[in-house]
């Protein structure tokens, strides 16, 4: 009752408070107010976004090298940008990239939104199974690189006596991180380990959106299952799914850590995403002008294919 | 209450140092002067934790020490320098870091001081000095007293070698005993000969090479081999002139040699292999050969399981054109944002000291002074002394250019494609090596 009559009274007092108390009070308009309360953030929005961002443009044009602090910088135009656009290095790191990231997330949005199809059922104990099957997605990636080093060791990892078991072949006679051939797939499959239960999160988000009463309407209609799937089920939770793949594709499309610590790139440059070929450039050989472009043009290029996708998102919802 | 607050603090201001004395507190703690010494995180750093007790007690100066495990110790440490951060007072950095701390002003030059307080570098071991404290090479410009003489070296199971049944087998097959390589072409065939043999009902492995692919691993194995081939990283009239010298048909066979030994001879998985993996596989009785630097060799002999009388130590056989051995080991520094350069000073002044070198390789450091190393006793003195004296004098360092880690970045890569990837032939990557070096130099204003 006391609560009730506290709460009761602030919200009097709530009510009472004209327009322009402020200035009265402290004589600040509301506006001025609004500002002070709004330039803390803004402060700190510029002083840790914006400005490194035009920093590492201005950067970009300069043969400056953060481990040469006395050098002289000199301006060099877009000359970065021609070599790192005409580096076949580059391209070949790029088509890694690609590889790695359409793959993992055509694979993990076919799985994720299949989970989730499963998981809506909300058959009996499916809430633990929902548990177990996000427990992945809570693991660190350090943890995750390194625990797969281990179950991908050729000699005492449980990946290859598993595929050994079903295949018959020695389990030291194929090396998932060692191969040119296996290993860009090597890491594809531990990302899909890890982040399909992500997708499904999102997918059964879309899916527990969607009305019953739709799903009663097309039973009365007598629509099959198939047919409410392909014109209810799948269009609806569309927007979820999109949403899923624009996570995903932004964020493998800079992963770093779990390759880094899976392969160091390797073998050869067999798994050198773009992400590693630049970290090297960035705190390896310390070219900081030629690396903040390159930066710059993944910035870019994830930006715009970003926009890009997300008008056609914007699009599938308005529909 | 204000005298009862005072009365409050000085009373326990007093319990605090009476506390303090009564728990041993060293003069440093008591002085507050603590320096921090950075290093890699192995073997070694343990030893000189060890050995800088005598320091702190003798200077009431205290120690703090930050260890990082080799894959990140560039990474880490370079930041650290080139952030111009004080976290380091003295540091042991490796041997290639030296033109590009010196040039960058990181490391304070120690000239003036070794001539102050009497340190002559002509009682260090003469390629530990150019190794470890001169930039420009050869030139009397000090940067750090040498520290850990090391090199990459070969340990092997002397318990296998002696097996009369694996004897025979050998002889049958080579035709000559079973000993210890003397050539790269005999280290093969050892190699190729224990490949999937059954040892004790357990299936083992050749060799154990370096095969990294992030840092620096796989150049600092193939080395060992382009070296003995007779590769070489200039025209010796002629500095960055690498045409023909890197790329030469000698270094050509030697870097077809080392995919050939990782090809024939390493355990499954070893395509990403460098000093702790090494370690791994010899410890666990994989593998036959294996190469690493000298500094893991105390704790390998103390290994209950294949040290002692099981292994035995080797220098990198020799090839065809030279008998050569990759350069380990570091010297000391005083970084120059360090905020305690006299008491770091007076570490490294304390370290060259006789006895303290002495000691030094007793706990299983590796001294680089004359008076440990010419000492008549020395060769005896451990089972892997006489190879570690043998290697010093054959030892080849990589490029200590201030832009050795591009250097290092791009030998790392056209290795590795090569060795590990399949890609391409030998005579490619070496030529590819070639310009990728000439477009660094190139940007660094070298000509040549």
């Amino acid at each position: 009752m006391n609560e009730l009559s506290a709460s009761s009274r602030i919200a009097y007092r709530a009510a009472m408070v004209r327009p322009g108390v402020a200035r009265r009070i402290r004589g600040l308009s509301d506006r001025t107010l609004a500002w002070l309360f709004i330039t803390p953030t803004i402060v700190l929005l510029l002083a840790i976004n914006i400005f490194p961002l035009l920093w590492t443009i201005y950067l970009s044009f300069t043969n400056y090298r953060a481990n040469r602090p006395n050098a002289p910088v000199i301006w060099l135009g877009a000359d970065w940008y021609q070599s790192i656009l005409t580096d076949p290095d580059v391209w070949a790191a790029m088509q890694v990239t690609a590889h790695f990231v359409i793959w993992t997330v055509v694979i993990e949005t076919v799985i994720g939104f299949g989970l989730a199809f499963l998981i809506d059922k909300k058959f009996r104990g499916h809430g633990i199974w929902t548990t177990i099957i996000l427990l992945p997605m809570m693991l660190s990636p350090a943890v995750v690189g390194n625990f797969w080093t281990f179950l991908y060791q050729p000699q005492i990892g449980l990946f290859n006596y598993v595929v050994a078991f079903f295949t018959g072949r020695d389990a030291s006679s194929f090396q998932m991180l060692g191969d040119v051939k296996l290993s860009p797939w090597a890491i594809v499959i531990v990302d899909v380990w890890m982040w399909t239960p992500y997708v499904m999160l999102i997918c059964l988000a879309g899916l527990r959106s969607i009305p019953d009463y739709i799903y009663e309407a097309a039973e009365v209609d007598r629509a099959s299952k198939w047919r409410q799937f392909w014109s209810i089920t799948l269009p609806m939770a569309l927007p979820f799914i999109m949403l899923a793949v624009l996570f995903r594709g932004i964020e493998n499309f800079k992963m770093f850590d779990m390759v880094n610590l899976l392969t160091g790139g390797g073998p050869g440059s067999t798994t050198e995403v773009a992400s590693i070929t630049l970290k090297r450039a960035a705190f390896e050989s310390w070219r900081t002008g030629y690396s903040s472009a390159f930066a710059i043009i993944l910035f870019v290029s994830v930006f715009g294919l970003a926009n890009i996708y997300v008008k056609a998102l914007n699009k599938v919802k308005s529909r | 209450m204000r005298h009862a607050l005072k009365a409050l603090v000085v009373g326990c201001g007093a319990a605090v140092s009476a506390f303090g004395v009564g728990t041993g507190t060293t003069p440093a703690q008591a002085q507050g002067k603590t320096i921090t010494l950075c290093w890699a995180a192995w073997d070694p750093a343990n030893a000189l934790v060890e050995l800088s007790k005598d320091f702190t007690a003798k200077t009431g100066i205290g120690m703090k020490f930050e260890f990082v495990p080799w894959t990140n110790y560039a990474d880490r440490f370079l930041n650290e320098l080139n952030s111009r951060g004080s976290l380091c007072d003295l540091i042991i950095g490796d041997s290639q870091w030296i033109g590009g701390a010196a040039e960058n002003g990181h490391y304070v030059k120690l000239n003036d001081f070794f001539k102050k307080e009497a340190i002559s570098m002509d009682d260090y071991m003469p390629a530990t000095v150019v190794g470890y404290s001169e930039w420009p090479k050869n030139t009397p410009n000090y940067w750090a007293l040498p520290a850990m003489g090391d090199a990459v070296g070969w340990t092997y199971r002397k318990d296998w070698f002696a097996r009369p049944d694996v004897q025979k087998d050998f002889k049958a097959k080579y035709g000559r005993d079973l000993a210890v390589p003397k050539t790269l072409d005999e280290l093969r065939d050892i190699a190729q000969f224990f490949q999937g043999r059954d040892i004790d009902g357990k299936k083992v492995y050749g060799a154990s090479i370096y095969t990294e692919r992030g840092s620096e691993g796989i150049t600092m194995g193939v080395s060992n081999y382009l070296y003995d081939y007779g590769f070489k990283y200039d025209d010796p009239k002629k500095p960055y002139a690498m045409d023909g010298f890197v790329n030469s048909p000698a270094a050509v066979k030697g870097l077809e040699a080392y995919k050939d030994l990782y090809k024939c001879c390493t355990p499954p998985g070893a395509s990403n292999s460098y000093m702790s993996e090494g370690l791994d596989a010899f410890k666990s009785g994989q593998v036959a050969l294996q190469m690493n630097f000298f500094a893991f060799f105390p704790g390998l002999y103390k290994d209950p399981n294949v040290g002692g009388d099981k292994i035995g130590f080797f220098v990198n056989p020799a090839g065809p054109a030279a008998q050569a051995t990759q350069l380990g080991g570091q010297g000391i520094s005083v970084v120059s944002y360090s905020k305690n350069q006299g008491e770091a000073l007076q570490y490294i002044k304390w370290f060259s000291g006789g006895d303290v070198q002495k000691k030094w390789w007793a706990l299983g450091g590796y001294s680089c002074a004359k008076s440990v190393l010419n000492d008549p006793g020395f060769a005896s003195s451990a089972p892997f002394a006489k190879e570690f004296l043998q290697s010093m004098g054959m030892v080849v360092d990589f490029w200590a250019e201030p832009a050795y880690a591009q250097l290092l970045q791009a030998e790392q890569k056209r290795v590795h494609d090569y060795v590990v990837a399949d890609k391409g032939t030998a005579q490619e990557a070496l030529d590819g090596l070639v310009k990728d070096w000439k477009a660094i130099f190139k940007e660094e204003g070298k000509k040549f």
